[in-house]
């Protein structure tokens, strides 16, 4: 190849060719995976703007079907993402540091917190399937409008709540699935020694989109599980 | 064929020259800009087309040109948006005292019900000169009623009522059209207008055989559905006292306020537990599923009833840009 | 510059390599981007056989060669295909894919396996959209509105929200590309202000293609649920509304046709610049324009409500809006008209179809005003009007800008000359077979005809008549260019490097280029659009 007479510095195999050097890779891969988190805002948007919507005309639902959500499960998944971060973040300064087997233990334990949370949102979906809360033809709230006598509950409005309920969780739980895939390869890549202090721009990569849809979760658990949480009057 | 083309549609109602007055000054806005980019085109392309020995100039901008050519169609647009919004004003403001007509769109006719109590499909007869507003809404999917004579258009929503008026000004036949797509027979969900003489209205009015006032209907399905078990017209009652409440503010125990119109009667009877009045328990049965669009109509033009006319529109905005669940004109 | 013999064949990248594998398998941007024209293309003819059925059926008032939901799957299935398939992607992922990097002196694009990972996702969505189409295809017009999309067609409508859904992603990825490569990549001495027009026209159009797409994505795919899972959501018998999916769909919608149209102006600058020799007046206004076409673009969606039951108020902001996203627009026509002005023009096939460009484009744009008109657009949406009105932006402008950019750059991506005597009829043909497809139809809409009438009163025959002759002429001109690019492949006259005698750093290579695009990486020491320092070529046809 015969192209640019621009001289090689000493790089290795990661530097593509239509980069003029390490630098201007490194930017372009931050600049693109953070425009790609923008669109991801957007994408989560549409459906955040279909909640407020709901949510602020069918109030006294919304605040009965997050009344029926595990609390405590879903405090610990969020305590399982935030975990995550952090190792993700240790990940990313490990790997600056050159510290190879570290970064692979802190990847792979990001691994396993985001499975954590899958399994726990496994668990909760599986409740919601029992009590019947699961929108399609099965579905029946009749507890909740027995459990809460004082405020008058329309099943087909708690019906748009769960339905809200499950497309956010479930994008949620599609975009940490992708998250762990890409985990998965970021760690063999780590463990074959590919990352450097000079080059570990995919673990960074990989740890921006799983911030990301670790701050997805912070806003969706007050919205989805603390709508209404004083104690019944 | 050629010679008659005509550029618009009758004019059929009293809105329908002032749209044209309108479309016309942008006809001849369009017409002008067009004519003067096009010579200038001409004119350069022609002028300065490529010669030998003859170089370009280059001009790199005129900064006070472009601030010209901004403002001033900026101040043109304005105009044009002014005059257009006053025009929306008034198609979106009914008359106080228009008659009333009840549509039920529903793939794919027309059902319209005179206050009196005819019914029409596909049709609406109406007297020449008369304020009419139409409240509508739809059985299944969105339509649109439109009828180009009048330059009135406006979707007909499944779920709430929308309204919009016209007052007819020549008598004659006119065209209705669904202007929303909304299926298979999208374009056969046609009909007309028939707009007649105030003497001929009558006589066809007493022709057809009625079955009484569309509020007299209201009243008896009232009965027939329980409602004065609770609804009665002293203070005993479990639920509100309907008479007099429409078309005037009602308190909600949550606090809010909201107005008493078309939408608000309609919602508490499908899902009375959206808005609780102010005093009273969520105990209303849930009639969604139990009556169809005319039964709602006819009880919402009874318990309008019960109010002292005018028993229009208030005098705002109109019924139609809520939701189901406020009156507050938003969004 | 290298002006090789013909005699010896000079590597460029597409005799690199041969082989299906080399094809299926680059990341050369200048192979993804023919890996797309062939795909467009193929879409463009499927969209418009739709659109020459519809036109055969509208001959008569009566509904008399299809069937009444077979027309409305037409009508559907047209908008789609043209609008998904075809506008949205042409001029970026064909000549934008081609020609950014070579603009701005890169190698290639900042992401050459995400730009091939895009083309990939269009050919996804183009396989399950033929699909739908062959097994019974979709009927709920090109918008998906609620309920009859959720709840009441009985046509294909998860498997066309899919392949909608998919084919977005592409055009995700290919804003996202162009995004970070015009940040990242320009070559020395390539400053903002030295970037050719079409960079800037295409920054702003990714900018859009990455906030809007999104949220039509989210928005298909609730509809999808809402069929797979009868959910509730934009149903009114279960509390939800229509309205709501109507909010959603056009926030993208919208914004999609500032998508459709800004590339093809800046083909337009490009275009005049060089057949009027000289810099594009006012080259700070019409790069800032595209830019505040593309913030404007974002506020105006509901002007495509004004009837759907939102609030008087409402209707007046984005009545107001409207007509402020407006001017920006105006003033790129001024501008270009006024590049004319004291210039050296010359009438090729690329210049006749930037003059069509500029004709139909201010009759569209003088069009879009009587719509963001409160009292007019009562009247007129949902008729006839309308569909003239963004036909005449679509195919009379974003259209004519793709043909003649095609035409322009022809010679760079094939190292061949088309034949200019049949461009140019094929420019004339398209532009007399436009007009008389659609003008009728702007009086056709104030008429009162509505659009998506598989039927319609006779009174309405003769206009629909000359609209549907018009078709087979707009026809013929579509099919020419067909024919003759490719004839020139083979038989067409072996290009120069630069036959145009244009500006911009894509012709300072050979033609066709390299594979890595300059023999040597540019240093950029002049301003754009140097036409003072550029010798008219021989190929432009010189009056005496």
């Amino acid at each position: 190849m015969s192209n640019s007479p621009v001289t090689v510095e000493q790089h290795g195999p990661e530097l593509l060719h239509h980069f003029v050097d390490a630098e201007q890779q490194r930017d372009a891969a931050t600049l693109g995976m953070w425009l790609f988190l923008g669109t991801e805002i957007m994408f989560f948007g549409g459906m955040f703007c279909a909640y407020l919507i709901y949510r602020f005309w069918y109030y006294n639902e919304f605040a009965a079907g997050s009344r029926s959500l595990d609390i405590w499960l879903g405090t610990i998944n969020t305590a399982v993402l935030i975990c995550s971060s952090l190792t993700v973040a240790l990940g990313v300064r490990a790997a600056q540091m050159g510290k190879r087997k570290l970064l692979v233990i802190l990847l792979l334990l990001t691994i396993v917190f985001g499975l954590a949370f899958l399994g726990i949102k496994g668990v909760e979906w599986y409740q919601k399937f029992e009590e019947h809360h699961i929108p399609g033809p099965s579905f029946n709230v009749d507890d909740l409008v027995k459990a809460y006598p004082q405020i008058h509950i329309d099943p087909r409005h708690e019906q748009i709540y769960f339905s809200l309920y499950f497309a956010m969780t479930g994008l949620h739980a599609l975009h940490m699935i992708i998250g762990v895939g890409l985990f998965v390869f970021l760690t063999y890549y780590a463990w074959k020694g590919r990352y450097t202090p000079k080059y570990y721009t995919p673990v960074e990569m990989g740890g921006l989109y799983w911030h990301f849809v670790d701050v997805v979760w912070i806003y969706l658990f007050p919205l989805l599980y603390l709508i209404d949480r004083k104690p019944l009057r | 064929m050629f010679n008659n083309l005509p550029l618009w549609p009758v004019r059929g109602s009293s809105g329908a020259g002032n749209v044209d007055a309108l479309y016309i000054f942008l006809l001849a806005l369009s017409a002008f800009m067009c004519l003067a980019i096009f010579t200038m085109i001409l004119v350069f392309a022609t002028k300065y087309r490529r010669r030998r020995g003859v170089e370009a100039e280059q001009i790199e901008g005129s900064t006070p040109l472009e601030i010209t050519w901004s403002i001033i169609p900026l101040a043109i647009f304005m105009v044009i948006f002014a005059w257009g919004a006053v025009i929306y004003f008034q198609e979106r403001t009914p008359p106080r005292g228009a008659t009333e007509v009840y549509v039920v769109a529903k793939q794919w006719m027309w059902k319209l019900q005179h206050q009196e109590g005819q019914r029409e499909i596909n049709e609406l007869h109406v007297p020449v000169g008369r304020d009419v507003k139409l409240i509508m809404t739809s059985q299944d999917v969105i339509h649109s009623f439109y009828v180009p004579a009048f330059r009135i258009k406006q979707d007909v929503l499944p779920g709430r009522y929308t309204t919009a008026w016209f007052r007819a000004t020549k008598p004659g036949v006119y065209h209705l059209f669904c202007a929303q797509y909304c299926g298979t027979m999208h374009s056969g969900m046609i009909g007309q207008i028939v707009v007649m003489e105030p003497a001929q209205y009558e006589a066809w009015l007493s022709g057809g055989g009625t079955t009484g006032s569309l509020a007299a209907s209201g009243e008896s399905l009232f009965q027939q559905l329980g409602c004065p078990t609770c609804h009665r017209s002293d203070t005993q009652g479990r639920g509100p006292n309907l008479v007099g409440i429409f078309g005037k503010p009602v308190q909600l125990e949550d606090g809010r306020i909201v107005w008493a119109d078309e939408n608000y009667i309609r919602e508490s009877i499908l899902s009375p537990s959206a808005k609780i009045v102010s005093g009273f328990k969520p105990i209303m049965p849930v009639f969604q599923g139990l009556v169809g669009e005319e039964q709602l109509n006819a009880l919402v033009a009874y318990v309008k009833s019960l109010s002292p006319p005018p028993a229009g529109a208030a005098g705002g905005p109109g019924i139609a840009p809520a939701g189901t669940r406020s009156q507050n004109p938003k969004e | 510059m290298s002006t090789v013999a013909i005699t010896a064949e000079r590597e460029h990248y597409l005799n690199k390599e041969y082989g299906i594998r080399s094809w299926l398998l680059t990341t050369d941007h200048k192979r993804i981007a023919l890996l797309y024209l062939i795909s467009i293309t193929f879409f463009f003819f499927v969209g418009g056989f739709f659109a020459l059925l519809i036109r055969l059926e509208l001959l008569t008032p009566a509904g008399d060669l299809v069937q009444a939901d077979t027309y409305n799957k037409l009508f559907t299935m047209h908008g789609q295909v043209m609008i998904f398939f075809f506008v949205i992607p042409a001029v970026p992922a064909v000549l934008g894919n081609f020609l950014v990097p070579l603009m701005i002196g890169a190698k290639d694009l900042a992401f050459p396996r995400i730009n091939l990972l895009s083309w990939y996702l269009y050919v996804i969505a183009g396989i399950i959209y033929v699909h739908c189409i062959l097994t019974g295809g979709v009927d709920t017009g090109w918008t998906f509105y609620t309920p009859f999309s959720t709840a009441f067609s009985n046509t294909k409508v998860i498997e066309a929200g899919v392949a909608v859904f998919i084919i977005g992603f592409s055009s995700i990825l290919t804003g996202l590309n162009f995004v970070v490569t015009i940040h990242r990549m320009r070559a020395p001495g390539m400053t903002w202000s030295r970037l050719p027009l079409f960079i800037w026209a295409h920054y702003a159009t990714s900018v859009i293609q990455l906030l809007g797409t999104p949220v039509l994505a989210v928005t298909l795919l609730l509809v999808v649920f809402e069929r797979a899972f009868n959910l509730g959501i934009f149903d009114p018998n279960r509390g939800g509304d229509p309205l709501l999916f109507q909010h959603l769909f056009w926030f993208y919608s919208h914004p999609a046709v500032y998508i459709m149209i800004l590339p093809s102006m800046g083909v337009v600058s490009e275009l005049i610049a060089c057949f009027t020799r000289k810099r594009i007046f006012g080259y700070n206004f019409v790069a800032m324009s595209s830019i505040a076409i593309a913030v404007f673009g974002f506020l105006v969606w509901a002007h495509h409500m004004f009837v759907a039951g939102i609030s008087l108020y409402s209707a007046l902001v984005f009545s107001i809006l409207s007509y402020l996203v407006a001017v920006p627009s105006a003033i790129k026509v001024f501008n270009w008209t006024a590049t004319m002005y004291k210039g050296s023009i010359s009438f090729t096939t690329p210049m006749l179809y930037a003059l069509g460009f500029i004709g139909l484009f201010t009759m569209g744009g003088l069009t879009g005003l009587f719509l963001a008109c409160l009292g007019i657009d009562v009247h007129v949406h949902d008729t006839y009007f309308v569909i003239a009105h963004f036909h005449y932006i679509m195919v009379g402008g974003a259209v004519m800008g793709y043909l003649g950019g095609m035409h322009f750059w022809w010679p760079k991506i094939s190292g061949r000359m088309y034949p200019e005597g049949w461009g140019r009829l094929a420019a004339l043909l398209v532009f007399v077979g436009f007009n008389l497809t659609f003008f009728p139809q702007f009086i056709l809409g104030y008429l009162g005809m509505p659009r998506r009438y598989w039927q319609y009163p006779p009174e309405f025959q003769v206009l629909n008549v000359l609209s549907t002759a018009g078709s087979t002429i707009l026809a013929v001109g579509y099919v020419l260019p067909m024919v003759y690019f490719l004839w020139s492949m083979r038989y067409g006259k072996i290009a120069e490097d630069n036959p145009w005698g244009a500006a911009g750093l894509e012709w300072k290579t050979s033609s066709p280029p390299p594979t890595f695009n300059f023999d040597e990486a540019p240093v950029v020491t002049w301003e754009a659009y140097n036409y003072e320092e550029i010798p008219a070529p021989a190929e432009v046809p010189v009056e005496q």
